[in-house]
């Protein structure tokens, strides 16, 4: 009796999951009438501005993982060595891109990096491009600091350093050689989480008006029938993928386990 | 500890390490967040005023405010029940443990599929031409939409964020279940507790601060999206993320103090919701660790 009500809630439940996935799927497949085709695939990778933005993303998601990564590594480490005095102050500020919708930290941006403020970078494509790739770390450092943090609770950061520094390392030597590689699996948890976060991110792309994906999306969206089911197809995969590959590397890494 | 003679005999500073993150939040996260602050509460000239403040008090940002609380408090009630019931469906109903990794993964994909797609998605599926209307159509003669039923409304808002709110909820609330311990099942029915007692008097109290903290992260989470409803129904829907976009594009308000409050209002709003989350995750953890 318990288990067959169980089995109810599970499978109602996993409706609102399938149900979707199957629409767009099927959707996705019927730009032909009466047979199911590729055709709405075809379209839209046939599309330039599909390449164009894709490409913009995915750069974009680059530069961001590693500008995070040079952010978020030194900083959990020497908090986690020198000032553990200051991991609440630091975990509350990585935290705090949760609590402020990214809409109004865009606004912020706009208002405080206009053209005729003390940093000006609204003013060219390549200063919004920078600023949108800060706003992307920002929205990323929630899920970045936890991971690189989760990885080094795994390792003995104390001896580590000593012993590299005994053999004469510097500080650069020690993140980039010795705690890096340590910690690889983490970081790229956090990183691959950051490439599914840029590829689908929205509002702070429309609002500083990048080409990027997620505007480019929405414009299909408004204008077109049967590419916005195969872009959400790809846009599952995506995400789908990131996923996957985090937990290929969680599972492959010789040490560690549950890095999330 | 011979290592800290080492470490002192070193030249740098100690907090001359932190320096670039602290730069880097405070000129993107904190600074921003100020900025609106400190708008909201000046006129243009630069005095200190409430009429922004005051000025949120209009039929159309009242509204926008209360649709979206509404969709957000109904979206992540929902979404906790459906969460829970999952949850404990896997973890105590008797599912096969093989059934609960798979369900964790796919939770962790599908909270993390928000945005635009997600609105294309429930489009395809219960959109106007989309597989499930047209199959109910044909195969039952019911139209979804001579019962009420849009997608392109805050009811249709609600149902497509259940499909990142449900996985949320089943991603925070498992551990939680998984941390109920047999022995208190055990020490209950020695006492004579029947299990509809047990779940009342101890289960449910120990789960009741993360399913209430949960719900508050749910809630915030959804206040602040702006992606999915603005491809669902696009910049003429009412709630205050969207006002916000539209304000920010184009001054729709035809003030820009009152943009500033408007950012405020959400600020305020998702920092409650989040501060009942952390207080409340605080005190689960007194008995679930």
């Amino acid at each position: 009796m318990m288990r067959i009500l169980a089995w109810a809630a599970f499978l109602l439940g996993s409706l609102i999951f399938v149900a979707p996935l199957l629409g767009m799927t099927e959707f996705s497949l019927s730009m032909r009438r009466g047979v199911y085709s590729l055709d709405a695939y075809r379209s839209v990778l046939a599309d330039p501005q599909f390449q164009e933005t894709f490409l913009y993303s995915v750069v974009m998601a680059l530069f961001t993982i590693v500008f995070g990564v040079m952010l978020v590594v030194p900083t959990a480490y020497w908090v986690r060595l020198r000032m553990p005095g200051l991991r609440p102050v630091v975990e509350f500020l990585t935290l705090l891109p949760l609590v402020i919708p990214a809409i109004v930290l865009v606004f912020g941006y706009i208002r405080l990096y206009n053209t005729s403020s003390f940093l000006p970078l609204t003013g060219s494509a390549t200063g919004t491009n920078i600023l949108l790739m800060f706003g992307y770390a920002t929205l990323s450092l929630p899920y970045m600091y936890r991971a690189v943090d989760t990885g080094l609770r795994t390792i003995d950061v104390g001896t580590l350093t000593e012993a590299a520094q005994s053999l004469g390392a510097g500080w650069v030597t020690i993140l980039a050689r010795v705690i890096l590689p340590n910690i690889l699996v983490a970081v790229l948890s956090g990183a691959f989480l950051t490439f599914a976060i840029v590829m689908g991110e929205f509002t702070m792309a429309a609002l500083l008006n990048r080409p990027a994906f997620g505007p480019y999306l929405q414009i299909v969206g408004a204008n077109k029938a049967y590419e916005p089911a195969a872009l959400a197809v790809i846009a599952f995969g995506i995400t789908w993928a990131c996923m996957g590959l985090i937990q290929l590397v969680t599972r492959l890494s010789p040490h560690m386990r549950a890095s999330r | 500890m011979a290592a800290r003679r080492h470490f002192s005999s070193l030249p740098t500073p100690r907090w001359l390490g932190l320096v670039p993150f602290f730069l880097f939040a405070f000129l993107f996260l904190i600074l921003p967040a100020l900025t609106i602050v400190i708008g909201a509460f000046r006129t243009p000239d630069g005095s200190v005023t409430l009429e922004n403040i005051l000025g949120l008090n209009t039929r159309t940002i009242r509204n926008a405010y209360w649709v979206s609380i509404r969709v957000s408090l109904w979206s992540a009630l929902i979404g906790c029940a459906i969460g829970f019931a999952m949850a404990a469906a896997a973890v105590l109903g008797g599912l096969p443990r093989q059934i609960r990794s798979p369900l964790l993964t796919f939770s962790g994909v599908a909270s993390n599929f928000a945005g635009v797609p997600l609105a294309f998605a429930f489009i395809a599926t219960i959109g106007p031409a989309g597989l499930i209307t047209l199959w109910l159509r044909t195969e039952f003669g019911i139209n979804l939409r001579a019962y009420g039923f849009n997608l392109f409304s805050t009811t249709g808002l609600i149902l497509t964020y259940l499909f990142f709110q449900v996985p949320l909820m089943i991603l925070i609330i498992t551990p939680a279940i998984e941390g109920l311990r047999r022995e208190w099942r055990e020490a209950a029915a020695t006492l004579g507790a029947t299990g509809w007692q047990y779940w009342r008097m101890i289960a449910l109290p120990i789960l009741l601060p993360s399913f209430l903290g949960t719900f508050a992260l749910l809630f915030a989470n959804s206040f602040g999206a702006v992606a999915t409803a603005f491809a669902l129904a696009g910049p003429q829907l009412n709630i205050a993320p969207i006002l916000l976009f539209s304000q920010i594009r184009g001054d729709v308000l035809g003030n820009p103090g009152l943009g500033y409050a408007l950012a405020f209002g959400m600020i305020v709003i998702t920092g409650l919701a989040n501060a009942i989350y952390l207080w409340l995750r605080a005190r689960s953890e007194r008995w679930l660790k």
